[in-house]
């Protein structure tokens, strides 16, 4: 219990940490909203007003408080180039990039676990190198890629989806997970590689120690000494490495969401940084950022979970 | 194990690098056409001999097209991942070797930057420095490798700064400059070049995607992200384009890759 406190205190603080940063760095490069905003319309009585109104003659300590507890009131300050309040922008694509994401990850530990035990029972000869190969293959396909290939595949060919119009989670969800999961095939493909080599040489290694020779010889199957012991002990990179795969699955689908135009945090981002609209990019950064950091959070937790040596707050 | 062994993967890997390299620097020559020329033959043309990988809709030929396009992300990650360890390296270096509170400092910031998903923080940084220049896609990009290098070798040279051959020469007398280059550099290389193909991988990934997203390499700088997402507007007319940027893409990852495991497992890492 200590722990874990102790390692959601580390992460409220790493939090604070990531959202001042980014909240100075764009308070720097932004230059002055108010004139931004105004845009060519601007003369210095209007500035002087709207700089009163938007509250930015204030102390930067003040306003980055007052921004970070928007993430919980709903004001994240107005978009330059929507003139909307930020939040209303992009609250109902959180929703939809949340849902790609966790689709994903799914696919992810659904297809490479079994995969990678499989693999990891056999080694040596052809049937390896073939393994081996494919596997790097995989690797090397950009997920923009794969993406292009299977939305030509399942949408302009077999008319699976049809692509461009993603219908909206409150409107036929349904019809946007399957929308949804062939941007995650995408998404998952090279992962999923990664994962298994990754599991499969956790696995090997763990299978080469005294404990296991012991319980074979004293007459176990390998499957069985497999399943009820050495999983349990590989477990914890593993899952160590699926948090840093939930951070790249977020960064990989912003250019996913591109190629297939799901209406995404990630597209939003892209749009944001191309119109200098720095509210939106600010925000979008941070709960991205958040996202990943929570993940990082509860591998840990997990982890202490499984293997009680962790609670002791040794290094693993 | 024989540090020396050649294997099947890392030659695999060597000589299909080498023939993307040697086909990389013939373009930065010669390609059979103009990238930009249009109508240097028929529109949206499949392959054929006068055009190894087609046309697209105007009339470009995608060969030269794919060739400027590899020179330029090759530019690109090699820049990259020349930024990331070098400076990784030093950072690793001098926080492995010397320990203290400026390597607690260095590896506490080094862990909350590693949080961050790559492509993200390059973002972040192109959309300080201004999107669309090659230049910035470097330094962004660079600076996001750094610490991952810092990570890797400062193990390695944590590891190395208390054995035996080190400890001989610090009592001949050889200063700390000398320890950290000449005795323990060449004996991080195990692991070093190792993640130098990774990180060459990884950044012409990112680069790939961030030209795809249109906020790296912008025309007229050439780029395959760049060239693929024009490719995929065209994708029912012109299939190749797409095939050919996307192949040469898989090829240059799917090289090193190769490149990498050969040495990994030539460490004996990898079973």
């Amino acid at each position: 219990m200590k722990y874990a406190a102790k390692r959601i205190a580390m992460l409220l603080l790493t939090m604070a940490i990531v959202s001042l940063l980014a909240f100075v760095a764009f308070d720097l490069i932004s230059g002055d909203p108010a004139t931004a905003m105004l845009g060519t319309e601007a003369t210095p009585e209007k500035v002087a007003a709207l700089r009163e109104q938007l509250g930015l003659n204030r102390p930067l300590m003040v306003r980055y408080g007052e921004w970070l507890l928007g993430f919980f009131t709903g004001d994240l300050g107005v978009s330059y180039s929507y003139r909307q309040p930020v939040w209303d922008l992009i609250a109902p694509k959180v929703l939809v990039t949340l849902c790609l994401s966790g689709l994903t990850f799914v696919l992810i530990v659904a297809v490479s676990i079994p995969l990678g035990l499989r693999s990891a029972r056999s080694s040596g000869g052809i049937l390896d190198g073939v393994r081996t190969l494919v596997n790097q293959l995989c690797m090397a396909v950009p997920p923009f890629f794969t993406g292009i290939l299977l939305s030509w595949l399942f949408s302009t060919l077999l008319r699976w989806f049809v692509h461009g119009q993603f219908p909206g989670l409150d409107k036929d969800l349904g019809g946007s997970l399957k929308y949804l999961f062939f941007a995650a095939l995408a998404l998952a493909i090279p992962r999923i590689a990664m994962t298994v080599r990754m599991l499969r040489s956790t696995v090997q290694g763990e299978m080469r120690k005294d404990y296991v020779r012991t319980a074979i010889s004293r007459g176990n199957d390998r499957g069985g000494v497999l399943y009820r012991h050495v999983l349990k002990n590989a477990l914890v990179p593993v899952v160590t490495f699926l948090a840093q795969t939930m951070a790249e699955i977020v960064a990989s689908s912003i250019v996913v969401e591109q190629v297939f135009a799901i209406p995404g945090l990630g597209r939003m981002l892209v749009s944001s940084i191309a119109n200098r609209d720095y509210p939106t990019v600010q925000a979008i950064v941070v709960i991205l950022a958040f996202w990943v950091v929570l993940a990082g959070t509860v591998a840990d937790l997990l982890n202490q979970r499984i293997d009680p040596r962790l609670r002791l707050g040794g290094a693993a | 194990m024989n540090k020396t062994r050649m294997n099947g993967y890392l030659k695999a890997g060597l000589i299909l690098t080498g023939i993307l390299t040697a086909l990389i620097i013939l373009g930065f020559f010669w390609t059979p056409y103009d990238p930009e020329l249009m109508m240097a033959g028929p529109k949206l043309q499949g392959p054929t001999w006068q055009h190894l990988m087609g046309t697209d809709k105007f009339g470009r030929d995608i060969f030269s097209r794919v060739l400027r396009g590899a020179g330029s992300t090759f530019t690109i990650a090699a820049s990259v991942v020349a930024i990331g360890a070098v400076c990784g390296t030093a950072v690793g270096a001098l926080t492995g070797y010397f320990g203290g509170i400026l390597d607690e400092a260095l590896m506490r910031l080094n862990d909350a930057l590693t949080a961050f998903p790559s492509i993200l923080l390059a973002l972040v940084i192109i959309s300080i420095l201004g999107p669309g220049k090659k230049y910035n896609v470097i330094v962004a990009l660079g600076l996001v490798f750094i610490p991952s290098f810092a990570r890797v070798t400062r193990t390695a040279f944590a590891a190395l700064r208390d054995v035996n051959y080190v400890k001989s020469v610090r009592l001949m007398g050889a200063s700390n400059g000398r320890i950290l280059l000449v005795h323990i550099l060449p004996n991080t290389m195990s692991v070093l070049l190792p993640a130098i193909t990774i990180g060459f991988n990884n950044a012409v990934l990112a680069e790939a995607s961030m030209s795809f997203l249109g906020i790296g390499v912008t025309p007229p700088d050439a780029s395959l992200g760049y060239m693929l997402s024009e490719a995929q507007g065209m994708f029912v007319a012109a299939p190749w384009y797409a095939l050919g940027t996307g192949v040469t893409i898989v090829l240059l990852v799917f090289g090193v890759g190769l490149i990498g495991e050969g040495l990994q497992r030539r460490n004996g890492e990898v079973a």
